[in-house]
Formats: C-alpha cells, structure tokens, sequence
C-alpha cells in the first residue's frame, strides 16, 4: 500500500514543475520592459521583458498545515461545507489558503444557499458576516468584479473567508442581506463604488456617494482626480500623476 | 415642504409654515430632518424621523456626508504612507486603525513574528490609552446632549491627560500616523514612562468621579435605562460587536478569542452586562476603562529595551526622529549621516522614503478590537510598492444600521440616547 502511495507521490512530484509552468503562463502579464517606462523608448535592455502578476492560487488538500496553528480547524470546516453542500458541492470552484486563511470560492449563483448553509449548520455556524469587499480586476476577463466576503464564528472561534465575481459585462451577485441583515449597507457600499447589483437586496441605492452621482468611484476605471498644486514656482501633480515604481 | 392626507414631510423650509400647513390637514405623522448639522448627531449624521406626537414611528440614517475617498486615495501612496490616512478614519481610535492596517501589511509580508517585543508592548499601551480617550468622549457627548455638562467637561478634562502622554510620544494630539509597517514610528521620549505612571495614578480617582456621578443618578438612570434595548439575537443578525455586543450579555471579545500583538500576555477580564440597554452600555464602557488601565500597568512592566522597529533594513523605516527644543523633528544625526558621510544610507533612505517596498502578492483579512467593536482591515496586494485595494470594516459603520432597531417605537428623546449610546464616528463611518 505504501509503495502505491509513494509512487503516487513521486508521479506528482514530477508532474510538479510542468503544472506551474502552465499555471505562471496563464497568469495574466502586469507589465512589459524594464522601470515601467511608457513615455520614451526604454534603452535598458530589458524591452521584451514580460512581468507576469500572481496566478491564481488552487490549493490542495490538506489544507490544515500541521505546523501552523492558525489551519488548525480548515480541513473540518472544509469537509463540514462540503457536507452540508451535498450535490451542490460543485459551487465551490477553488479553495485558496495563504496566510494561514482560508478563502472559499464559490460560483455566485450558490452564494445564498452557502451562506445559509455558513450561518444555519450546526457544524459551522458563523454567526457573524463582517460585510462585503469589492474588489475591481479589470484585467481578469469574465471575472472582473469580485466580492469578499468574511465570516466569523463566535461558536467555534474561526474565521474564513468567501469570495465570487461576477463580469463587468453582467453585474449582478444575488444578495444575502436576507440571510445575514448586517450585510444591508455593506452591499450598498458595493453597489455605490464597483456598480455590483446585488439581486435581491431591499434598497439597494447609494450610500456615500450623492444620489445623482455618475460613476463607480472606487473602480479602476475612474480616475483618483485632483489639480496640480503651486507650491514656492514648483508645481506638484496629483497623486494619479506622480512618477510610480510599480 | 410637502404635505399630503397622511404625512407632513418638514424636510426644508419654514417652521411657521409647517405649523400653518399642519393646521390645515388632517395628517397625524411629521417627518423631520435631524442632521445633518445637528449638535448631537455626533458629526454629520442625518437622521430622518417620523413622528407620531412624541413617538419615533420611523428612523433612517444617512451618512455619507463626511466621505473623504481614503480607501481609494490609499492605493496612490506607499504602503507606509497609507497610515497617515486610516489614522484620519475613525479620528477618536487613531491608533486601532494605524495597528489594524500594520498589521494587515505585515500580515501580507510575512513579517508577524518578526515586529519587536518593544514595539508590540508600545502598540498595545498605545491602544489602551486610546480605548479609555475614546470612551471618555463617548461618555462625555453623552452627557452633553442628555444637558449634563459636568459630565461633559469632566470627560474632556479626563482625556486631555491621555492627549498629553500622545503629543509627547508621537508628537501630536490626534491623526498620529505613529505606528507604523514593522514596528512603531519611534521609541518612547524620556518621560513617557513617568507621565504614564502618573496618569495610572491618577485616573481610578477620575473614573471614580465619573461613576459617582452617573452610576447612581435617577436623572441619568430615567433616561438610560431600558432605552434603545437591543438584545443579543438582534446583536448577531445586525452583526454588532464591541461594547454593544457585551451589554447586551455576550462576552466576545477579540482581545480573548484572537489575540493579536501579545495580548494573550496580558491579565485582564472582559466586562460584560446583560442589560442591552443605553445604561448596560455605560457600565461596560467605564468598566472597560478600569480594565484598561490594568493593561496599561502590566505594558510598563513589559517593556524592556529593545528595538523599535523590524530588523529588516529593506522594511524599516531607515529614518529616526528627535525630539528637538520646538518639539519632535527629524535627527540631526541622521541628516549628518546621510548627507556627509554616507552615499549608500542616503540612496537607501531615498529609495525606501519615495518609492517603499514591495509586498508579496496575495489578500488577507485582520481584525482587532478597537474601542467601537471590531475594526477590520481587508488588504489586496499585486506585489507592488502601493496596496492594490484597502477596505476598513469600520463598527461604527455596521453599528448606525441598528438605529431603527433601536428607535422605532421610542419617543424622539430617546433617539439621542440610541445614537449617542453607538458612539459613532463619522469620519469613521464614511471613510
């Protein structure tokens, strides 16, 4: 039986390195050349340099890291969801811990029955959703708009987190204000700065912004905005202007 | 102004011709505009009210009318620079926002283990002091607003000695920007250590003060108790914590169930009430007070000499401060050193200060237990020199969405006391 495993193990272990190979050359590229130079030619040598952003992280079971206490309970709250899930177990796309946390993807059609399924299990029980986080990738096709959402159980002391997207070109996520009520405004934040329609949310309008205002301000589309500054006859651009390194 | 068969709505206008309007229609209900300049909205909150007579029928909050665009301007500066702005979120817990974005950045690089005892020790003396500055003015607007100014100018006196200890550590009043990625801006002065004794000397006798003048009063008590009740299921569906969430019985606190920066260290107890009413508040407010200052004398303890800041020269930051004859400055001796005496230092400090450091690609969620309930701090990294997004989870922001809650059914009296009893905070609120 150990010999299985460990040839197993081995044809994995080999299979290593062809695996993220594919995976860093499916990660979409940041930027090109050396310095980020856009302006003049850029002289370094480095034109044809291709900088590549982080792929996306599919982390394989286990997922509870012995040496590392904060994982301690991911494998049960992983098998418990899965459970709980039953044929809907698909939902769940990919399942992300780093830094000692867990993050569950979940295709946004599912959301309600998951965070049902979150609050009501008596297994899980995250009493607490502490509001939504939209995020703008505007360079992931077909995903550009994310929504986070993290969980907290006073039961079981764990936190974890759930994230779904949706394209720019369909923005709607149904909405789980009827589920976790704290989530009323959280979701309206959303709305009033990435333009997310959280189907089913009771008034969703905009909560910061003025009523009549265009635009999503905290995409990445929409420009930060500000004037040059005058100061002693040198002018400062606005932040959006300035020299970056990144 | 509009009024119709069964409401008039005195949004705008004239008072006169409100009550002429009102004589004129068979309408029972009044909605008002309270806020948003109001003196008890506790900054720009605008609360819509309708009433019946002297009942609350309906509350709606709107905020936004403080919203500054922090988040968004974050993602313009450095990963460093990003502390001079939360520090301006919630401008009464300066110090929870500054600890909760570190420790999200260092979260994001990998560096918990590494801050320094000293630091850890001074971030939470740090935050202590503020818990108790924080409930000071919640307790003293409080008082302010129910028309009982002793307690007000008492509350503000009280906090002025907490202000004093924070204009000499980091060399201002508020909007500190003092801790910081890796550690804490810089040591303590000479000094600090003495002035923090004092004031652990002196301020059970001031709290003693407070609680003599409150936890007894008829007064107070006629107007505290049973108002604003929100009990402990209400608590969890409108995802309440913090000081609102232990009066109304639960003792959750993040301190205990997910320690951070060593609290698991310290001895303390979570105060806790069952009440769920604006009173409950008060008494978990000033007990958490006295605990405080528990915190406080342990961290003076604790606080052995050491270093500041991570030992990593490519984190750290490379520039220290003095305290110079007109206050905190910049190091004579630094400046010597890197403008006469070393090339290297000065391409160092120069491309650490202008263009910062990279964090590792990846997310992460941190939260700590600010003097309102918990603050969490969500933070996107591209692997850049500047975040990617930041997102605070602000308690008060959460909290306001429990006025209905709490009002409806009240009379309009007892909507001060709900709102004042959040303790909110609009720079918070809007970011």
């Amino acid at each position: 039986m150990s010999t299985d495993n460990e040839r197993e193990r081995d044809e994995e272990a080999a299979r290593l390195p062809d695996r993220l190979g594919r995976e860093r050359l499916a990660a979409p590229i940041k930027r090109t050349g050396m310095f980020g130079t856009t302006t003049t030619g850029d002289t370094s040598g480095f034109g044809r340099l291709q900088v590549r952003g982080s792929a996306p992280v599919s982390s394989q079971r286990p997922f509870t890291d012995p040496d590392d206490p904060r994982t301690a309970d991911f494998d049960r709250v992983a098998d418990d969801l899965e459970a709980a899930l039953g044929d809907a177990a698909g939902a769940v796309e990919r399942v992300e811990v780093a830094r000692g946390e867990i993050t569950f993807h979940v295709r946004r059609e599912a959301l309600p029955d998951v965070a049902r399924i979150l609050r009501g299990d008596p297994a899980l029980r995250y009493e607490l959703c502490l509001g939504v986080i939209g995020v703008h990738f505007p360079e992931q096709e077909g995903r550009e708009l994310h929504a986070v959402y993290p969980f907290r159980s006073i039961t079981h002391n764990s936190e974890i987190r759930v994230a779904t997207t949706c394209p720019d070109t369909d923005r709607h996520i149904p909405s789980i204000v009827s589920v976790y009520p704290t989530n009323d405004w959280h979701e309206r934040e959303v709305w009033d700065f990435f333009g997310i329609v959280f189907d089913g949310h009771p008034a969703l309008t905009r909560i910061q912004m003025p009523d009549d205002w265009h635009g999503h301000p905290q995409r990445k589309d929409y420009p930060l905005g500000g004037i040059p500054v005058e100061y002693r006859g040198a002018t400062v651009p606005p932040p959006d202007q300035r020299r970056s390194y990144t | 102004m509009t009024v119709t068969e069964d409401y008039i709505d005195a949004s705008g206008g004239d008072w006169d011709d409100v009550i002429e309007k009102a004589q004129a229609t068979s309408a029972e209900r009044l909605v008002v505009n309270m806020g948003p300049q109001h003196p008890s909205t506790h900054g720009v909150l605008r609360l819509i009210l309708t009433l019946d007579g002297e009942t609350c029928t309906e509350a709606r909050v709107a905020i936004g009318y403080l919203h500054t665009g922090i988040e968004k301007n974050m993602e313009f500066r450095t990963w460093t620079q990003g502390t001079t702005f939360v520090t301006r979120m919630d401008y009464l817990t300066p110090l929870f926002n500054e600890t909760v974005y570190c420790l999200a950045v260092e979260k994001l690089l990998g560096v918990e283990d590494r801050i320094p005892d000293r630091a850890n020790v001074i971030r939470v003396m740090m935050m202590e002091l503020n818990r108790m500055a924080s409930h000071f003015v919640a307790m003293a607007t409080f008082g302010m607003e129910l028309g009982a100014t002793t307690v007000m100018t008492n509350g503000f006196r009280e906090r002025e000695m907490i202000l004093d200890i924070f204009e000499l550590v980091t060399g201002l009043r508020m909007n500190h920007a003092y801790i910081r990625p890796g550690g804490v801006a810089q040591d303590l002065p000479p000094g600090a250590v003495g002035k923090v004794r004092e004031l652990l000397e002196e301020m059970p006798k001031r709290i003693g003060t407070m609680r003599k003048l409150l936890d007894e009063n008829p007064v107070y008590l006629a107007r505290t108790q049973d108002v604003a009740y929100l009990n402990l299921p209400g608590c969890m569906a409108l995802g309440v914590t913090g000081p609102l969430l232990r009066a109304s019985g639960l003792a959750y606190d993040l301190r205990k169930a997910k320690p951070y920066c060593g609290y698991q260290d310290y001895e303390f107890d979570v105060p806790v009430s069952d009440g769920g009413d604006v009173y409950a508040r008060y008494r978990v407010r000033i007990a958490e007070m006295e605990e405080s200052l528990k915190i406080i004398e342990q961290c003076l303890d604790k606080l052995a000499p050491g270093p500041v800041m991570i030992e990593d020269a490519k984190i750290g930051w490379p520039a220290k401060l003095a305290l110079g004859p007109d206050g905190m400055g910049n190091s004579p001796d630094h400046i010597a050193h890197i403008m006469s005496s070393s090339m290297e230092a000065l391409i160092h400090h120069f491309k650490l200060v202008t263009e910062g450091f990279r964090v590792p690609a990846g997310q992460v969620y941190t939260a700590v237990e600010s003097a309102k309930g918990e603050l969490g701090c969500y933070a996107v990294s591209d692997g850049g020199t500047r975040p990617y997004r930041v997102h605070f989870r602000d308690p008060s922001f959460t909290h306001l969405q429990s006025v209905a809650a709490m009002c409806e059914g009240g009379t309009v009296a007892d909507v001060i006391a709900a709102v004042a009893s959040i303790d909110p905070v609009m720079g918070g609120v809007d970011r």
